[in-house]
């Protein structure tokens, strides 16, 4: 045993070396969070490119077409490349410390799903760079526009398989570990929820990647093969393009939520010190949100023809969803109920995310009535309902996540001065950003559109405002990290007083192989 | 720094010139008219049920904090309880379907129109055709804010007159009428959009989409392409011109005259 254990730190190469080849899930948790990091400025830089164009009527700063290309971007690098990445990140570092495990139950495989994605977001970011510039016809890349793109389009189809194939090896392995590798006594229903959730949102990747992957393949060969599948010319459809992606679209967008679910109701009842509420109904919830994520697709497409019978369909299984996700919110708000609450940084980003996330929830019911949604689709008051979920919901609850952890994982604590200042400019300019939106988009403006009416100016500009101003306060979370990184190890192994969880039993920053023994749970 | 405020202040004229405006227009169609009303309907729910969660959860904030000595409650599950907040959220979806069901069947019933208008999209213009009256004809962005909307134009839109609202040739359609819109285009998707008229529809090329409005005041209604149609996507306005029947019965003897001379040479 100690021989096992002497030989696997002699493997432990340093510098460089280390994290290339690493096997360990802590480590690869942290490159997952650092490439988070830096696409979430990557791609929050193409937003200010894009409010900046929008602060006045009139083109001042870019032409169309590279307008174009920014929205596509944004969506692409904060979805594939931010969002995703922190998920993951998250679910490396805590999966094995919440379950009683070593490390992930499959490790290279864990190496080769990180270390595709850089690669995969390097050739996607390069297409900015070709003549004629990166994909121009939005993230949902629906043809014929996409098809009259230029060469960035294999390039840009290469980069989606190469990241679905990162996420897919993902959630294989998270898989794995979460059914084999559980400490004994604890049972599935025992489960912290951040595990279930992630156990959850794994199963969805595996579903839906590979649709996303089967629609993008096909518009590679009727781009470059000969084939019709979406021209109409040739005797395809373009609209069954829309069906393909939205079928995997939609589970996406619950594959960016159930995790940040994990994490508020794993902070939650931390800081109210009191047990989650309604643990069985909670598993229930994710689970019947995650199966009705497969029957909603098209309420993404309600202005496309559909026959009235599919209209009725989609609006009605779109409407269920707001049964669970109730369930959810109920559920939080009675875990706080008589509960003991302190509001450290972590607190304060969750609270945020559940008013805020249930205000995107409310504009979501609203557009899932369709007669009304033939006038909200494609304005930006979806841009506001689709950032509200999100930014102040998914964004947060990594956010709230970091803060959180971050004293477990490194052994420092943060400056909860700073945390709480960092709270409230951004919850102060993300709703100065968004809230407009409603408006603009209730009173007529498409999405999508580098310019604009004279009387969508006023709401447009505050709102740029306010977004220029999200992106100086994320500023301020580059130098609080910075700040706690290079401070001593001072943290207790139990960070947080009311904490509740394996983790909190291994000092911080808990050693390379989390747990060598596994720890009994009653 | 300097030169930022000096575009900031210049930006204030701009500025005094939106309208502010944060809802849905109510429009001016039946069809306009339900789907503002169901807007309305489920905000005001929405609202409701906003308060009582949120009037909950700050109560909790306010009066549960560890600051004022309260000790946690033990308690983590109440079946009965749970049982209430899933079944009430679902009978008051329940009360939200039945109307919406309704408002869908009624603006998808397309039959016994009096005037059917082809739409065609087209990068970046619209091609409208008559069907009955033989009428057909490109509507594209006026020139004035075609030339206003390029990159450093030097001009200032806000002197633009209807600023991307306004094409060189506008639909003219008669009131109380019902006006069958048959949809597609000709080369990307693209949406036909008039807000105040009701919902908006995409036009597919080699699909026929339909649609139907049936306006009620006199007026000049304007809106624009709402599906993502390429580079000039912001560039294709609708303006339609509301009038009475005689009008419009006038206008169309006009351009069938027009169209004859225009063939003749
Ligand atoms: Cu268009």
């Amino acid at each position: 045993m100690n021989t096992d254990a002497d030989h696997l730190h002699e493997d432990h190469k340093t510098g460089i070396m280390r994290w290339i080849t690493t096997t360990n899930h802590k480590d690869i948790g942290t490159l997952y969070l650092f490439l988070s990091l830096t696409m979430f400025f990557v791609g929050g830089a193409m937003a200010l490119i894009i409010r900046a164009e929008l602060f006045q009527p009139g083109l001042q700063l870019v032409n169309p077409d590279f307008f174009n290309q920014m929205t596509t971007m944004h969506a692409l690098i904060m979805i594939f490349g931010a969002l995703m990445p922190a998920l993951v990140g998250l679910a490396n570092w805590q999966i094995p410390l919440m379950i009683g495990a070593p490390d992930m139950a499959l490790p290279r495989l864990n190496n080769w799903s990180f270390w595709i994605l850089p690669f995969a977001l390097g050739m996607l970011g390069s297409t900015l760079f070709f003549e004629g510039g990166a994909p121009a016809a939005g993230w949902t890349l629906y043809p014929p526009l996409v098809l009259q793109g230029g060469d960035a389009l294999p390039y840009a189809i290469f980069s989606i398989h190469l990241l679905g194939l990162s996420s897919i090896l993902g959630a294989i392995n998270i898989i794995a570990t979460i059914l084999n590798m559980r400490a004994p006594g604890m049972t599935l229903m025992k489960m912290p929820m951040f595990v279930w959730t992630w156990l959850i949102t794994a199963f969805l990747l595996i579903a839906v990647m590979p649709v996303l992957a089967g629609a993008v393949t096909m518009l590679l060969t009727d781009r470059f093969f000969g084939t019709s599948f979406f021209t109409a010319s040739g005797g395809g459809d373009p609209v069954m393009f829309q069906h393909i992606f939205w079928f995997f679209g939609h589970p996406e967008v619950y594959i960016l939520i159930l995790p940040a679910f994990g994490v508020i109701s794993t902070i939650i009842p931390t800081f109210s010190r009191k047990k989650l509420f309604g643990y069985d109904s909670m598993v229930y919830a994710t689970a019947s949100i995650a199966l009705l994520s497969f029957i909603v697709w098209a309420h993404h497409m309600f202005t496309v023809g559909m026959p009235l019978a599919g209209e009725i369909f989609f609006m009605m299984t779109t409407m269920l969803i707001a049964v669970p996700t109730g369930v959810k919110v109920f559920n939080w708000i009675a875990t706080m109920w008589k509960g003991s609450m302190t509001f450290e940084t972590p607190m304060l980003f969750s609270l945020a995310f559940i008013v805020l996330f249930t205000i995107g929830g409310f504009s979501g019911l609203m557009m899932a009535i369709t007669p009304v949604d033939f006038q909200y689709h494609d304005t930006y008051f979806i841009v506001a309902h689709f950032h509200y979920v999100l930014v102040p919901g998914s964004v947060f609850a990594v956010i709230a996540a970091v803060y959180f952890w971050l004293p477990k994982w490194t052994g420092k604590m943060y400056d909860e001065t700073l945390g709480k200042t960092h709270f409230w400019l951004t919850t102060i300019f993300v709703n100065i950003t968004f809230f407009p939106q409603h408006f603009v988009g209730l009173a007529g403006m498409p999405r999508r559109i580098p310019d604009y009416a004279v009387q969508f100016t006023d709401f447009n500009a505050i709102s740029t405002i306010g977004s220029f101003g999200f992106g100086i306060a994320q500023i301020l979370f580059l130098y609080i990290l910075y700040k706690t990184l290079k401070q001593d190890v001072t943290a207790d192994n139990k960070v947080w007083e009311g904490a509740e969880g394996l983790e909190w039993t291994l000092p911080s920053p808990p050693p390379y192989h989390s747990f060598e023994e596994p720890p009994k749970v009653e | 720094m300097r030169n930022f405020i000096v575009f900031l202040l210049s930006t204030i004229p701009t500025l005094a010139l939106g309208d502010w405006e944060v809802n849905l227009p109510r429009g001016v169609t039946p069809t306009s008219v339900l789907a503002y009303d169901l807007h309305m309907l489920i905000f005001y729910i929405t609202v409701i049920i906003g308060i009582g969660v949120f009037g909950v959860m700050f109560y909790s904030i306010i009066h549960h904090r560890k600051s004022k000595g309260v000790v946690p409650a033990n308690f983590h599950e109440n079946t009965k309880i749970e049982i209430v907040w899933t079944v009430i959220p679902f009978l008051i979806l329940v009360g939200m379907a039945i109307p919406a069901t309704q408002a869908l069947i009624l603006m998808e019933d397309t039959s016994e129109a009096e005037v059917t208008l082809k739409v065609t999209g087209y990068q970046w213009m619209w091609k409208y055709e008559y069907l009955e009256d033989n009428v057909s004809f490109l509507s594209r962005i006026d020139s004035e804010s075609n030339k206003a909307r390029k990159l450093n134009s030097g001009v200032d839109v806000s002197n633009v007159k209807n600023y991307l609202l306004e094409v060189d040739n506008p639909i003219v359609l008669p009131v109380n009428a019902k006006i069958r819109l048959l949809l597609t285009a000709g080369d990307v998707i693209h949406a036909w959009w008039v807000p105040e008229l009701g919902g908006k529809k995409d036009a597919v090329p080699g699909f026929v989409n339909e649609m139907w409005f049936n306006i009620n005041k006199p007026g000049i209604y304007r809106g624009q392409c709402a599906e993502l149609c390429g580079k000039d996507h912001a560039f294709m306005p609708i303006v339609v011109k509301a009038v009475s029947k005689a009008e419009y019965e006038k206008w169309v003897m006009n351009q069938q005259n027009n169209n004859k001379i225009a063939n003749k040479k």
